[in-house]
């Protein structure tokens, strides 16, 4: 049989003939699957791929990260971008809070994220989603998030629906590699550098308050929000989760959430919950206040009230 | 100058309790002054947003958009400099007797017609001064100026006046701690229409494209 198959000099035998066709067929499938390889081109320097977790990362490493990523910033888009990493301070506890019986549901507080955290112009992503819902249900299932009409309607009502910054963050305990977590202020946030893009803490968040960079956020040069957050709103790699983050790189300064100043309705109420007189701590001694899906136990820092 | 640095070691030293003494009033009477310091000159004193309790600094002032002025109204005309020509109020009205039977723009047959008038019950002297139509009225009787808006709604509007000066109500731009940066608040007016106040509504901006709210048109 041996002879046979060295040379084929006396004819093939058929079970030679399958052998290598099927030799040819499987070497051709392994390079068509392989061919993407062949474009492949890394999508992040080699810096950013050994890149420590946040947390081990020094002060000096941070500011070398942030002058490659301010570099990085200039070459892609042009634009001379600012960041900083803001960290959390003594005696502030952030919270959030949004009175329902004023919110006419118009977006701006959606546009005004979309366009101060850098988000894909493309999807018209943003942090905040405004759901249109029947007067008297509570059930986000019934709402739309997509009505596109003059507001308000008679007969509903509108929730906008952003990151609840939970006490009790299913999302932070899902993911597989502490590439997000709680910071000392309240703020529940990222390492883009760290996430895998494995999407669990999007299934795990009951308020559907993740996004994911399908793709790498594309956005004119003349639109980039030029002061940013390390942990916030600097522009994000494709593939990662990214979150709200009460605007972290302005309120960390004392600055208002963008969300908050385009709120044409006075609806949004923000502060330190630590500091016994501030407007937040007035709102939730003083108004009636629930928060959403209050049974799964999460503790959000978000509450909706009513002007009542 | 022929004094003896003796005699004038002995005038100093006769001199300092006195120089004491005045410097302790003086130090005693600005500690008086900023006590008695008014807390804001605004209608409005800040709700807190200090950072911490300990802080000490006094808060960065928030400022309200009131109308810088009475309301001056447009005649249509331009003078030579192509500027348009307005005139005040009392214009017209200085010389027409006001009439409380009045209720709206619908009694009138001359000026203000077709102005939208929602607003409860109220007449135009509900609010509107005859004795000096570039002043409003409060209920009292006693006379407001226009950049003093708020104080004439606040008459009705307790729940909405409580809510606005506790930051609940009304919106603001800025920062929430006052320690570091002030505010930018608006108005009564800056919002509401004094004659049909229902905030109007809106034509919301467009909605997200990711795939919760529209099926299909993203991934999965």
């Amino acid at each position: 049989m041996s002879d046979h198959d060295a040379s084929c000099s006396g004819g093939c035998t058929r079970r030679t003939v399958m052998k290598a066709a099927g030799a040819t067929l499987g070497a051709a499938a392994f390079a068509k699957a392989i061919a993407p390889l062949t474009e492949w081109k890394p999508a992040e320097s080699v810096d950013a791929f050994l890149q420590k977790h946040y947390k081990e990362l020094s002060e000096a490493e941070m500011a070398v990260i942030i002058t490659r990523l301010e570099a990085e910033a200039k070459a892609q888009h042009g634009v001379a971008v600012h960041i900083t990493d803001p960290k959390p301070e003594e005696g502030v506890q952030f919270a959030y809070a949004l009175n329902l019986s004023v919110c006419i549901g118009c977006r701006r507080c959606a546009e005004a994220c979309h366009v101060e955290n850098n988000h894909d112009r493309a999807s018209h992503n943003s942090y905040i989603r405004v759901f249109e819902m029947e007067q008297g249900s509570l059930d986000l299932a019934k709402g739309s998030a997509s009505y596109d009409h003059p507001v308000p309607q008679p007969g509903k009502y509108y929730m906008p629906v952003q990151c609840h910054h939970c006490d009790n963050a299913p999302c932070t305990k899902v993911c597989p590699v502490e590439a997000t977590w709680k910071e000392k202020d309240g703020i529940v946030v990222v390492d883009y550098n760290w996430c895998i893009g494995c999407r669990y803490c999007e299934a795990a968040c009951p308020y559907h308050a993740r996004r994911f960079n399908w793709q790498k956020p594309e956005i004119p040069a003349a639109e980039i929000t030029t002061e940013q957050g390390y942990l916030s709103n600097r522009v994000r790699p494709q593939g990662v989760m990214e979150k709200c983050t009460f605007c972290l790189h302005r309120t960390r300064s004392g600055r208002l959430p963008a969300c908050l100043e385009a709120c044409p309705t006075g609806a949004r109420v923000f502060g330190n919950l630590a500091d016994p007189a501030s407007e937040i701590r007035w709102v939730l001694e003083n108004k009636r206040v629930f928060i959403l899906k209050e049974d799964l136990g999460t503790r959000p820092r978000f509450f909706y009230f009513f002007s009542k | 100058m022929a004094s003896s640095p003796a005699r004038s070691a002995t005038a100093r030293a006769r001199r300092w309790p006195v120089a004491a003494s005045a410097g302790c009033v003086l130090l005693i009477a600005l500690l008086a002054l900023a006590a008695a310091e008014p807390p804001l000159a605004t209608p409005v004193a800040p709700a807190g947003g200090s950072a911490s309790a300990g802080a000490t600094r006094a808060p960065h002032p928030t400022i309200y958009r009131t109308p810088a002025a009475a309301p001056r109204v447009a005649t249509g005309e331009r003078d030579h400099q192509g500027q348009p020509v307005t005139i005040a109020c009392s214009t017209c009205h200085a010389v027409r007797p006001a009439n409380p039977a009045n209720r709206g723009s619908g009694d009138l047959d001359l000026f203000h017609q077709g102005l939208l008038v929602q607003h409860g019950s109220n007449a135009c002297l509900s609010c509107h001064n005859p004795g000096d139509y570039d002043r409003l009225r409060l209920a009292d009787g006693s006379a407001v100026e226009f950049t003093e808006v708020m104080t004439l709604c606040a008459q009705c509007h307790g729940p909405q006046w409580r809510d606005y000066q506790r930051g609940a109500h009304g919106g603001m731009a800025g920062f929430w701690d006052q320690q570091r940066g002030g505010r930018v608040r608006n108005t009564c007016t800056s919002c509401h229409d004094p004659h049909a106040p229902k905030y109007r509504g809106a034509i919301p901006m467009p909605p997200p494209k990711d795939r919760f709210v529209a099926p299909g048109a993203g991934h999965e």
